[in-house]
C-alpha cells in the first residue's frame, strides 16, 4: 500500500468526513424522532402502558310522588380481569374456579365478553357477593390481573310490589350491542331491560368514569393506582314519577299469594299513574346482576306466568264494565236518555235467534238506562246494542279509544282488541261464519273485545271527569287529554250518578266504604272453561274524582269481589292523603 | 520481548473514551435490568458485564505489552484458529436469545463460551492488514486484489453459513474500509461492490437498468482488462437475475427482517414490533428523557432485547436526545482518535490494523444505532461497549489495546511528520 504522508492525510480526511456525515445524520434522525416528533411517540408509549378500567356510573334514582325511593343504587362489587390473550384468560378462569364458582357456561360467556373488547377488562361477576370478594382478596397475589372494584348495584326497596312498572336492569346483550341505538354502549355495561328502567334508559344511564392501570408488554397489570388521575363517574338527575309507593305496597299486601290479576290506578284528571300492579309478581331485585337460571326457569315454568305484565298487557274481555261504553254510544247518537226504557222488560233472557241470558235468572223487570247500569242488566243492553246497530257500535268503540294503546310511558304496550268494522268478522269468520247476534255480546263487553286494565282505567277517567281521556303517564309530564265522550254535561252527570248507584245500591253495594262516595262498575267475564274473571273499574270520591282504579281478578268469580279490592285501595289512597293534608295544611 | 507501554506514550484520550463508554454501557445494562416484572437474567446482567469489563481491562493491559511485530506474527495463527472455530461452530454451535435459529455460539459443557465470529472479525482484520501491507505494487486491477479478497471470503462464507447476516455485513464493511485505506482506487472499489449493488437493486428492474448503464460507462472509462470487464458485466447481470433465487434461499425470519426494513408496516406484531417499540421508546424519551432507570417502554418490557441489540433505545428513552448526543459524541471522538492513530502509525500494517478496527467498530455503531430508528435493517449487531455481551466487550477492548499499542509506537513518526 502507499504510505506517502500526503496520501494518508487525504484518506484520513475522507474518513473523517465520512464519520462526521454519518454521525450528523444519526444525530439528525434522533433529533427528528426525539424532539420534533416526540409528542406522537409519547402518546404511543402511553397507549402501550395504560389500560382503561371503566368505573361504572350510578343510574338515576327513581322516586315516587312523595319522594320515596323506588329504585336506588347500593354499593356492590364487580370482579373483572384484564388478559393478554384468550388462552391466558381461560387459564386464569380455570385457576379462579378453585376459589369461586364459575361453571363452564359462565366461562364461555366471559370469553365472549373478552372477544368483544379485548382491551377492556372482561367482567366475571358484575355483582359479586361478599363471600366471593373476600375469597378472591385473600388470594389476590395469585391473580394480579384481577380487578375488584366497587360497582353500584341497582336495588328496588319494594321489588315485588313495583315489578310491573319499574322493570329491571341487566347486562347489555350481544344483540343489543349490534344495534345503532346502543352505539355508545360497551360490552359488560348495564342497561334497562324492562319497565321504567328500559323506557327511561337515556335519562337513567349514568356516565361511566375511567381509571387507569399500567400493563406490561404481555398485558399484565403492573400497577393499578396513581398511574393517572381517575375520571369519576357521574350520576344523572333523579327521575320523579307519579307513582304512589304506599298504594303499590298496599296492593301487593292485599293481593298476597292468593289473588291473581292486575291493578291500575291513576289520577283521572292528569293521567298520572298512581299504581300499576300485576299478580303474581316477582322480585326484580333477583334480576340484578343476572337472574340465576333456576329462578328464571321457575318464573317461566309457573303456570300463572308471573313475568306476564297483566296491568299493561293483560287482555281481558271487559264484560259489564263495557256497558258504559254501550251507554255512551247510545247517548251520543241520541237513541236513549238516562230515563229511556227498552221495548222488552228483562225476564232473565232475550230471544234473538236463540236465548241470550241475563246474569239475573229471575229478570230485572222494566228498567231505565240508569237502573240498567246500576243493576248491570244484560237484557237492557242487548236491546240497546241492537238499537245502536253493529256498525255504529263498532265505530263508536273505535272513537272511544278501545282499539288504541294508551301510549303510557312504558315499553312494549300491546294494543287492545276491538273490531273496527264488520269487515273484521267477514275476514275472521267468513261472510257466513257469523251473524248479527254478535252485537248483543259486544254490547255487554263480551265477544271479540279484549281490553287491558290500563285502557279501561283510561275510559273511566273520561267518565269520571268531563269526558276527556288523559294519556296515562308514570313520569311527570305535561297533561295530554283527548275528549272522547262528546256528551252533554247532563248526560255525563246521569252516567256518573248511575255509576255511584252501582256502589251505593247496585252490584257493588257490598264494597261500600264508610264516608266515601265511590262510583264504578263491576264486570264478570265468562272465560270458559275457566271460572269467571272479576272486573271493577271505578273512581272516588264520586263528586270530585282523585283516583280511578281498574281491577281485574283472574278467576275472581264475580265483579263485586274486584269492587271490594278497588274500594279498599281507594280508601287507602284517599284516607292517607286526607291524613297528610291534615298534618301539612299547605 | 514483551514490555509494557511507557506511561507517557499511552494515548490517554483514546483510553479515556473507551473507559467512559464502558462505564456508560454497564450503567445502561444495569438500567436495562430494572423492569417491573424482573427477569433474573437481565436483572443481573450488569454484574456479569462488570466482571467481563475487569477481564477485558486485564486482557487490554496484557495485549498492550505485545509489540506490533508480535501482533503481525500472530495474525496467521489467529486467522487459522478463528476459521477453524467458525467451522466448528457450524457443527456444534448453538443459538441464543433473539438469534435462536443461528449457530453462533460455541458451547462447551452447556456453558456458552463465546461467539467465534467476534474473534474472527479481529483475526481477519489483522490478516487482511498483513496481506495488504505486503502488497507492494499499486493495485490496478481487481485481479490484483485476489489475496485480500480470499482472506475475507473464507470467514465471510463461514459466518453467512451460520447464518449471521449482520456479521457478514461487518466483514464486507471491514474489507472495503481497509481496501480504501490501502489506497485501492475508488473506481475499483465501486466495481468490486457492483455485484452487491446489483443484487440489492435487482428488486426494481428500472433502477437496476440505470445502475447497469452507469456501471458500463465506468468500465468503459476506467478500461480494465477485457476479462475483468466481461466478468463484471456477467456478475452484475447474474446478480440481477439471481436475486429472486437468492431471496428464496433466505430464512423466513431474514426475509421478514429485510421486508420490515423496507416497509415497517409489513408486520406490526412480529419483526416490526421490535423496531416500532424501539422508535416509540426513543421518541417518547424526548429531549431530556424519562430519567435513568425510569423508561416505561423498558420497564414494562415493550422494548425487546433491551440489554443487547436495543440498548441504545434505552439510552434514547431514559436519557433523551441529550443522552443520545453524548453517547454518539463519545463514539465519534473515539473513531476520530482511532483514525488519527491509523494515520500516524509508523508502518502499513499497524496503520491498516488501526483503520480496520475503527471501521469495524464504526459499522457496528451505525448499523446498531441506525437499526433502533429503522434506518438500518435488524441484523442483531451489538453496540460496542454498551450492549451486554462478554466476548464482544473483550474483543472490543483488545481492539483498544491494539490501538493503544499502535498509537504508542507510531507517535514518534507522526510527531516527525508534524501531524
Amino acid at each position: 500500500m502507499s504510505l506517502h504522508p500526503n496520501e494518508v492525510l487525504r484518506r484520513a480526511r475522507i474518513a473523517r468526513a465520512v464519520l462526521l456525515v454519518s454521525f450528523t445524520t444519526l444525530a439528525g434522525a434522533f433529533f427528528r424522532t426525539q424532539v420534533l416528533e416526540s409528542e406522537s411517540y409519547v402518546k404511543l408509549a402511553e397507549n402501550n402502558r395504560l389500560r382503561e378500567v371503566p368505573l361504572p356510573g350510578s343510574r338515576g334514582i327513581i322516586y315516587d310522588r312523595m319522594g320515596e325511593i323506588i329504585a336506588e343504587n347500593l354499593p356492590g362489587y364487580s370482579v373483572s380481569i384484564l388478559s393478554p390473550t384468550e388462552d391466558s384468560l381461560r387459564r386464569a378462569l380455570v385457576g379462579l374456579t378453585r376459589i369461586v364458582p364459575i361453571d363452564s357456561a359462565l366461562r364461555e360467556f366471559i370469553v365472549r365478553r373478552f372477544r368483544r373488547a379485548p382491551l377492556r377488562p372482561a367482567v366475571i361477576f358484575s355483582d359479586a357477593s361478599f363471600e366471593v370478594i373476600s375469597a378472591l382478596e385473600e388470594r389476590r397475589v395469585e391473580f394480579p390481573d384481577l380487578i375488584i372494584q366497587s360497582a353500584p348495584k341497582r336495588y328496588y326497596p319494594d321489588g315485588e310490589a313495583m315489578a310491573a312498572v319499574v322493570g329491571y336492569t341487566g347486562e347489555i346483550s350481544e344483540q343489543q350491542l349490534a344495534l345503532p341505538k346502543f352505539a355508545t354502549y360497551k360490552a359488560g355495561q348495564q342497561v334497562g331491560r324492562a319497565g321504567l328502567e328500559q323506557q327511561y334508559e337515556a335519562q337513567l344511564r349514568g356516565k361511566e368514569g375511567r381509571r387507569f392501570v399500567e400493563v406490561d408488554a404481555r398485558n399484565r397489570v403492573v400497577r393499578d393506582a396513581g398511574v393517572r388521575a381517575d375520571e369519576q363517574p357521574e350520576a344523572p338527575p333523579p327521575l320523579h314519577t307519579n307513582l304512589d309507593i304506599d298504594l303499590q305496597r298496599f296492593t301487593h299486601a292485599y293481593f298476597g299469594d292468593s289473588l291473581r290479576g292486575a291493578v291500575v290506578a291513576m289520577n283521572p284528571k292528569t293521567g298520572g299513574v298512581l299504581a300499576m300492579y300485576s299478580a303474581p309478581t316477582y322480585d326484580v331485585n333477583r334480576f340484578i346482576g343476572g337472574a340465576t337460571t333456576s329462578y328464571y326457569q321457575s318464573l317461566l315454568d309457573d303456570p300463572h306466568r308471573p313475568l306476564y305484565n297483566r296491568a299493561l298487557n293483560g287482555q281481558y274481555a271487559p264484560a259489564s264494565t263495557f256497558k258504559l261504553a254501550t251507554a255512551v254510544i247510545g247517548l251520543q247518537r241520541g237513541l236513549v236518555t238516562m230515563q229511556s226504557r227498552m221495548p222488552q222488560r228483562c225476564t232473565g233472557g232475550y230471544y234473538f235467534g236463540r236465548v241470550f241470558k241475563c246474569w239475573e235468572k229471575n229478570g230485572h223487570g222494566d228498567l231505565t238506562l240508569a237502573e240498567a247500569i246500576a243493576k248491570s242488566c244484560d237484557v237492557y243492553f242487548y236491546q240497546l246494542g241492537l238499537k245502536i246497530s253493529l256498525a255504529n257500535l263498532l265505530a263508536g268503540g273505535v272513537s272511544l279509544g278501545f282499539q288504541d294503546s294508551t301510549r303510557v310511558d312504558l315499553p312494549a304496550e300491546l294494543r287492545p282488541t276491538w273490531p273496527e268494522s264488520v269487515k273484521y268478522f267477514n275476514k275472521k269468520y267468513g261472510p257466513r261464519g257469523w251473524n248479527a247476534s254478535v252485537v248483543l255480546s259486544l254490547a255487554i263487553g263480551q265477544a271479540n273485545n279484549a281490553q287491558t286494565p290500563l285502557t279501561m282505567a283510561r275510559f273511566y277517567s273520561a267518565l269520571a271527569t268531563d269526558g276527556g281521556a288523559p294519556r296515562p303517564q308514570i313520569v311527570t309530564q305535561a297533561v295530554e287529554r283527548t275528549q272522547i265522550l262528546h256528551l252533554e254535561p247532563a248526560q255525563l252527570e246521569g252516567l256518573q250518578l248511575a255509576l255511584a248507584d252501582v256502589v251505593s245500591r247496585g252490584t257493588a253495594a257490598g264494597a261500600q266504604v264508610q264516608g266515601l262516595t265511590i262510583a264504578g262498575k263491576t264486570g264478570t267475564a265468562q272465560v270458559p272453561p275457566h271460572p269467571d274473571n272479576a272486573w271493577f273499574v271505578g273512581y272516588a270520591p264520586a263528586s270530585n274524582p282523585e283516583i280511578v282504579i281498574a281491577v281485574i281478578l283472574e278467576e275472581g268469580l264475580h265483579g263485586s269481589r274486584a269492587a271490594s279490592v278497588a274500594t279498599k285501595l281507594m280508601e287507602r289512597f284517599l284516607k292517607k292523603k286526607l291524613t297528610l293534608n291534615i298534618l301539612t295544611p299547605d | 520481548m514483551p514490555r509494557p507501554l511507557r506511561r507517557q506514550s499511552i494515548d490517554y484520550p483514546l483510553l479515556t473514551l473507551a473507559l467512559l463508554l464502558s462505564v456508560f454501557g454497564i450503567a445502561m445494562v444495569f438500567s436495562a435490568g430494572q423492569t417491573d416484572v424482573p427477569s433474573s437474567f437481565v436483572a443481573h446482567a450488569w454484574r456479569r458485564q462488570l466482571l467481563w469489563f475487569g477481564v477485558s481491562l486485564l486482557a487490554c493491559w496484557t495485549v498492550t505489552r505485545g509489540s506490533v511485530r508480535l501482533v503481525e506474527w500472530s495474525a496467521w495463527p489467529l486467522y487459522v484458529a478463528s476459521c477453524l472455530l467458525l467451522v466448528l461452530v457450524l457443527f456444534f454451535g448453538t443459538g441464543a436469545g433473539t438469534a435462536a435459529s443461528m449457530k453462533g455460539w460455541l458451547t462447551i459443557g452447556g456453558i456458552r463460551v463465546g461467539q467465534p465470529a467476534e474473534l474472527a472479525k479481529l483475526a481477519t482484520t489483522l490478516m487482511l492488514a498483513r496481506v495488504l501491507a505486503a502488497q507492494r505494487d499499486d493495485v490496478r486491477s481487481l485481479f490484483d486484489l485476489w489475496r485480500p479478497l480470499a482472506v475475507i471470503a473464507l470467514p465471510w462464507v463461514l459466518v453467512m453459513a451460520q447464518p449471521d447476516l449482520g456479521t457478514g455485513i461487518v466483514f464486507i464493511g471491514i474489507c472495503f474500509a481497509m481496501l480504501f485505506w490501502a489506497g485501492v482506487p475508488w473506481p475499483l472499489l465501486l466495481m468490486l461492490a457492483s455485484p452487491g449493488i446489483s443484487l440489492i437493486l435487482a428488486f426494481s428492474t428500472g433502477i437496476w437498468g440505470a445502475w447497469f448503464l452507469i456501471l458500463v460507462a465506468l468500465v468503459l472509462w476506467y478500461r480494465p482488462f477485457l476479462l475483468e470487464g466481461v466478468l463484471l458485466v456477467v456478475a452484475n447481470v447474474s446478480m440481477g437475475v439471481l436475486a429472486p433465487l437468492l431471496w428464496d434461499q433466505l430464512q423466513p425470519f431474514q426475509q421478514r427482517r429485510l421486508l420490515v426494513f423496507l416497509d415497517p408496516s409489513f408486520d406490526t406484531r412480529g419483526s416490526a414490533w421490535n423496531v416500532t417499540q424501539s422508535k416509540v421508546a426513543i421518541g417518547s424519551g424526548g429531549l431530556t428523557g424519562k430519567g435513568f432507570m425510569l423508561g416505561s417502554q423498558k420497564r414494562l418490557e415493550f422494548l425487546p432485547a433491551r440489554h443487547t441489540d436495543f440498548i441504545f433505545s434505552v439510552v434514547g428513552e431514559e436519557l433523551g436526545f441529550v443522552g443520545v448526543t453524548i453517547a454518539l459524541a463519545l463514539f465519534l471522538a473515539l473513531f476520530l482518535r482511532g483514525t488519527r492513530v491509523a494515520s500516524r502509525a509508523n508502518d502499513s500494517f499497524p496503520s491498516l490494523v488501526a483503520f480496520g478496527l475503527v471501521a469495524a467498530s464504526f459499522i457496528h455503531v451505525t448499523v446498531n444505532v441506525g437499526m433502533t430508528l429503522n434506518l438500518m435493517p435488524i441484523t442483531g449487531i451489538p453496540l460496542p461497549f454498551l450492549s451486554y455481551g462478554g466476548s464482544f466487550l473483550l474483543v472490543s477492548w483488545i481492539g483498544i489495546a491494539l490501538l493503544l499499542r499502535i498509537s504508542a509506537e507510531g507517535r514518534g513518526q507522526a510527531d516527525a511528520l508534524g501531524l
